[in-house]
């Protein structure tokens, strides 16, 4: 699966899609891909505060858990529900159905394009 | 050399493959300056001497008086199955179940345990156990700081001491502090637990019965503490719960126990066993073990330990509790006497002991000057308020070889003169008789 | 197998106890009884027995088969240590009763349990005193931590910090946490802690090092001296995870090179049954400086020989357990102690060495053997390239062996780390050896077929995901 051209991403494998002052949040195919079967996505809840580079949540496989690091700041105005009950979305479609946040950005979104990201991914895949 | 097989020849051989040519040789990295400046541990034992002086330590414990010592830890029956199953080196030489497939006893045997406490219990989820159930309050108090992320526990007084002393030593400033709210004459002050509650109150705990043996109803307590978004946890005595109100009537998030009472001895103050059991919601908050049913490639059932992405071995630093093990052996001595007395049985043995402290509260009231601490409604287990300090009584009585409970003095301020007694299944009308006679002349001296 | 409570049928009845003289509902009010009775299984006694016999026929224990669980130290088991722990005058005695006034005098054997275990330990160790309450491995870490906070805060010490090596048990930095610390983790170098990266780890702040003596590789850590000067220098304590103490008994002592705090597993190097994970008791031992901390009540010795429980200790962090910990299992440790004796422990440990590094050396054309050097009481080793640990650990269970630790230490891929004991034969060994052989082979050759492993047991690979997915934790939760 290729990496949209018109998201930012993070080096920690979360990406933002920017809509205006709002940004979509979720985790790269790159990073479901690694977790491998994602059993429980544990997102914050709306009016949080996300900052970039802090933690968020937390995705959990069978045998790993990982931090989700937020590539954006801004106030959590919606989460994705349906994770709670299918986690599996995030494994099938982690740029779309497997969104987790949608955030009113507090501050402009910075990240890596999606070249850059994939020179990030080639190094750790090696 | 006991249990070591080797022989001199295959020390030669094994030597030979690995390229040494001593026994010492192994140990050449740790260097001379870090060799031991003395090792005098005594000479080794024949299997006979070493059972002949662990009797003889034994026989030197008075295990033949009369006891009415409760407080929260229970002499009733242990059938004699549980030790016969128990006993099986399938079940005690096994270790956590890491390979499911060939573990399949110890999995099944945890998911029925689960299964059998979560119904006497009436709550969804319950963990393979912890330590005991001090430990248990603490996970609890700790589950509820994150499930909240708040950090006050509003802790009720009625709380046995002991496992409140535990908490003490357990919590860090940092995380979680207790705000306890005094009792009122040995029941609990539901006014002042409510009124302890604020915004940044995680839980409120309680005990029921609680530490005196009253019997109480906390579902408005409960009520209150949802309203303002805290845990209610509650500490159970699991043998009564066969017939007194549930956690999940009364509302708990949490329940938790120590299931000392099923089916395990006393042994000194352990081994025990911490009962966990907590509302689905609570779940992924919820620390130790935890064993889920699923399938196998070829549709069968199987059992495996599930949510581990929890668990301090994959989580580390940030893991839900630093517990790693659990009582297994425990949990299944509690789930074998529970299938032995079944639903009846287990009924029969709370209604006996509660019987029982009913005939000694009415043979030891009868005696001049000895009455109840209060009249709350009681279990197996009452506060008696006596005409002199417990403490010098109970001495008195242990030297004609009755225990007559615990006195209270130590445990809580001006309760010189309380005595807490407790009865079980196994306690007979004669030997309240005999308490009672000798209450009576140790009283009567007095006056 | 079918459960308990699909088997059970309404009225029967197993271990019944007497008709009460009166029910709950004439003995409590309505409104403190529960509305609907427990719905626990009607069974008898022997429905009961063959259910938990047949449960225990799908176990693999150590008396039924090899268990190379590494870091779990899966010794066989001596069955007098049951024994000792089964008589009555320790079985039925109440905690409590030594709590009585002037009660000390009806339980001196137990106190003298506990004190001859104290004693034992602190010779074995090296250390100044002991304490028995904490009731497991990560208690006895917890306890640990907890007493060196003590430690640092009576002295005035600002510290927040303790650091752990990569390749630590998860319960380190998990206590470590809990009780309130920061973790510092620092990565290892040839599979050992470095003096020069410790040293850039190490400031004011640092309250303690956790470390694992033989290390979580199977290796001694050879710059100890150095580690224990580097810490002295800020006054951070030095932490002992006996986990693998089963390597060097009679070796080394920690007291003697310089720790300030150690847990015991009493359950591995002491021989007592793990029980399908517990309980067990995690015993910690303290230097000197440390002793006014430990918990109360600690059990003393009178001028007349007589024992007695001491609660006045000011500087105390309190209470561990409820009472004096595990006794039920202190004892089983104590007689086992009592049976080797100290030349019985060296040995045990030799033994354990030796039957490390033989398998070591006869599977190292095998596995990939990271670090093939004289090994402690265990070793790591990675599946060949291409295999997968996790296909030669089912490989293995149908061959009728336990299988090591895998997937630990996380610092090495792949990773199989087997404990073979002192108590194995080279019998044993040597078929373990060519069953795990033939596991690889088969990894090798028909790979398909390895990754359907295991075959010849009651169940197969379980679906661990669904498990999680699912959640069904309970018979009333599916």
């Amino acid at each position: 699966m290729s990496n949209p051209a018109e998201l930012l991403y993070a080096k920690t494998h979360e990406w933002a899609r920017v809509e205006g002052d709002e940004a979509l949040v979720g985790i790269t195919h790159f990073a479901q891909e690694s977790l491998g079967d994602i059993t429980y996505v544990d997102l914050p809840a709306v009016g949080d505060v996300v900052t970039a580079g802090e933690d968020f949540g937390s995705v959990e496989s069978v045998k790993a858990a990982s931090d989700l690091l937020s590539p954006v700041s801004g106030e959590v105005i919606a989460v994705n529900e349906a994770l709670e009950a299918a986690p599996e979305t995030v494994n099938a479609a982690p740029f779309t159905e497997g969104w987790m946040l949608r955030v009113k950005l507090s501050a402009p979104a910075t990240g890596l394009s999606a070249a850059e990201y994939e020179a990030v991914c080639a190094a750790e895949a090696h | 050399m006991p249990f070591v097989p080797h022989t001199e020849a295959e020390i030669r051989q094994m030597l030979a493959v690995i390229g040494l040519t001593s026994l010492d040789d192994l140990f050449a990295d740790i260097t001379p300056e870090l060799r031991p400046r003395s090792f005098n541990v005594p000479a080794g034992k024949t299997e006979s001497a070493v059972l002949a002086r662990m009797e003889a330590l034994a026989g030197k414990n008075r295990t033949d008086l009369i006891s009415f010592l409760g407080a929260g830890f229970y002499q009733h029956a242990v059938p004699s199955v549980i030790d016969a199953l128990t006993g099986r080196s399938e079940f005690y030489t096994a270790y956590t179940p890491y390979q499911p497939e060939c573990s399949q006893g110890t999995l099944q045997a945890i998911f029925e345990f689960q299964t059998a406490v979560a119904r006497l219990f009436d709550m969804e989820c319950c963990n393979a156990s912890v330590y005991d159930g001090g430990s248990a309050l603490f996970e609890a108090a700790m589950m509820a700081v994150r499930h909240t992320k708040r950090h006050s526990i509003v802790v009720d007084e009625c709380i046995n001491p002991l496992w409140r002393a535990q908490l003490e030593t357990w919590h860090n400033e940092g995380i979680v502090h207790f705000v306890t709210v005094p009792h009122k004459n040995g029941t609990s002050d539901m006014a002042a637990l409510k009124a302890a509650i604020t915004d940044n109150t995680a839980a409120v705990m309680v005990q029921n019965p609680n530490f005196f043996g009253a019997v109480e109803d906390f579902s408005e307590l409960f009520a209150h503490a949802r309203a303002h978004k805290v845990l209610s946890v509650i500490s159970v005595y699991p043998v009564l719960q066969s017939v007194l109100k549930t956690p999940g009537e009364m509302g708990a998030d949490v329940a938790v126990a120590d299931g000392q009472s099923l089916g395990q001895y006393l042994n000194f103050g352990g081994p025990y066993l911490g009962i966990m059991t907590c509302r689905k919601d609570c779940i992924r908050q919820f620390p130790g073990r935890i064993v889920g049913r699923t399938k196998d490639v070829d549709g069968e059932t199987g059992y495996v330990l599930t949510l581990q992405a929890r668990e301090q071995h994959i989580r580390r630093a940030k893991a839900t509790s630093n517990i790693c093990s659990n009582q297994a052996l425990c949990a299944l001595r509690a789930l074998i006497y529970l299938a032995v007395v079944g639903r009846q049985g287990l009924m029969r043995v709370a209604e006996n002991s509660m019987v029982m402290a009913r005939k000694a509260v009415e043979k030891l009231t009868a005696i001049s000057g000895v009455h109840l601490l209060n009249d709350a409604p009681f279990g197996n287990e009452v506060a008696l308020v006596l005409p002199k300090p417990a403490a010098a009584v109970a001495a008195s009585l242990m030297a004609q070889g009755i225990v007559p409970g615990f006195p209270l003095g130590g445990l809580y301020a001006g309760m010189d003169n309380v005595l807490l007694l407790a009865c079980t299944e196994l306690t007979s009308s004669q030997q309240v008789d005999a308490l009672a006679s000798a209450l009576a002349s140790a009283l009567g001296g007095a006056q | 197998m079918k459960s308990l409570f699909a088997q059970s049928v309404a009225g029967r009845v197993g271990y019944l106890p007497e008709k009460p003289e009166k029910s709950a509902a004439e003995l409590l009010s309505a409104h403190l009884l529960r509305k609907v009775e427990p719905q626990l299984p009607e069974l008898s006694e022997l429905d009961v027995v063959r259910h938990f016999t047949r449960l225990s026929q799908q176990n693999f224990g150590v008396d039924s088969h090899f268990y190379p669980l590494g870091s779990c130290t899966m010794k066989y088991n001596p069955k007098f240590t049951e024994q000792a722990a089964a008589l009555p005058g320790f079985t039925r005695l109440h905690p409590l009763l030594a709590q009585m006034p002037e009660g000390e005098r009806y339980t001196q054997g137990a106190l003298q349990c506990l004190w001859d275990m104290e004693q034992a330990l602190k010779e074995i160790t090296g250390m100044a005193g002991y304490t028995l309450q904490p009731m497991a491995g990560a208690n006895g870490e917890f306890t640990g931590v907890k007493l060196i906070a003590a430690y640092h805060k009576d002295k005035g010490n600002k510290k927040t910090k303790i650091i752990v090596p990569d390749s630590a048990h998860g319960t380190n930095p998990a206590s470590a946490v809990l009780a309130g610390y920061d973790i510092v983790n620092i990565e290892s170098k040839d599979g050992m802690i470095d003096p020069e990266t410790l040293e850039a780890a190490l400031d004011d702040d640092v309250a303690a090092l956790m470390m694992t003596c033989p290390n979580t590789l199977g290796l001694f850590e050879t710059h100890l001296p150095q580690i224990v000067e580097k810490l002295r220098k800020v006054d951070a304590l030095l932490y002992y995870d006996g986990a693998n103490m089963n390597a060097v008994l009679g070796q080394m002592r920690v007291g003697d090179v310089g720790f300030d705090v150690v847990h015991l597993n009493v359950h591995k190097t002491f021989a007592t049954p793990h029980g399908g994970g517990g309980p067990g008791a995690g015993p910690v031992g303290v230097s000197e400086k440390l002793l006014p901390y430990l918990p109360v009540g600690r059990v003393e010795k009178r001028a007349d020989d007589s024992f007695f429980l001491n609660f006045d200790y000011p500087k105390s962090i309190g209470h561990i357990a409820p009472f004096y910990g595990n006794f039920g299992i202190v004892v089983r440790g104590l007689a086992y102690i009592e049976r080797l004796g100290g030349e019985g422990l060296r040995r045990a440990s030799t033994f354990a060495v030796l039957n490390a590094n033989y398998l070591r050396v006869v599977l190292q054309d095998t596995l990939d053997i990271p670090y093939n050097r004289v090994c402690m009481h265990e070793f790591v080793a990675s599946a060949p390239e291409g295999q997968r640990a996790l296909d030669i650990a089912k490989g293995l269970l149908d061959r009728g062996y336990h299988a090591p630790t895998i997937y630990f230490p996380l610092i090495v891929k792949e990773c199989l780390m087997p404990e073979p004991t002192e108590t194995e034969s080279k019998q044993t060994l040597d078929a373990f050896v060519e069953a795990l052989m033939d596991a690889v082979a088969e990894g090798r050759d028909t790979p398909e077929k390895a990754h359907e492993a295991p075959v010849t047991l009651p169940i197969r690979r379980l679906d661990e995901t669904a498990a999680a997915r699912q959640m069904v934790l309970t018979e009333d939760m599916a």
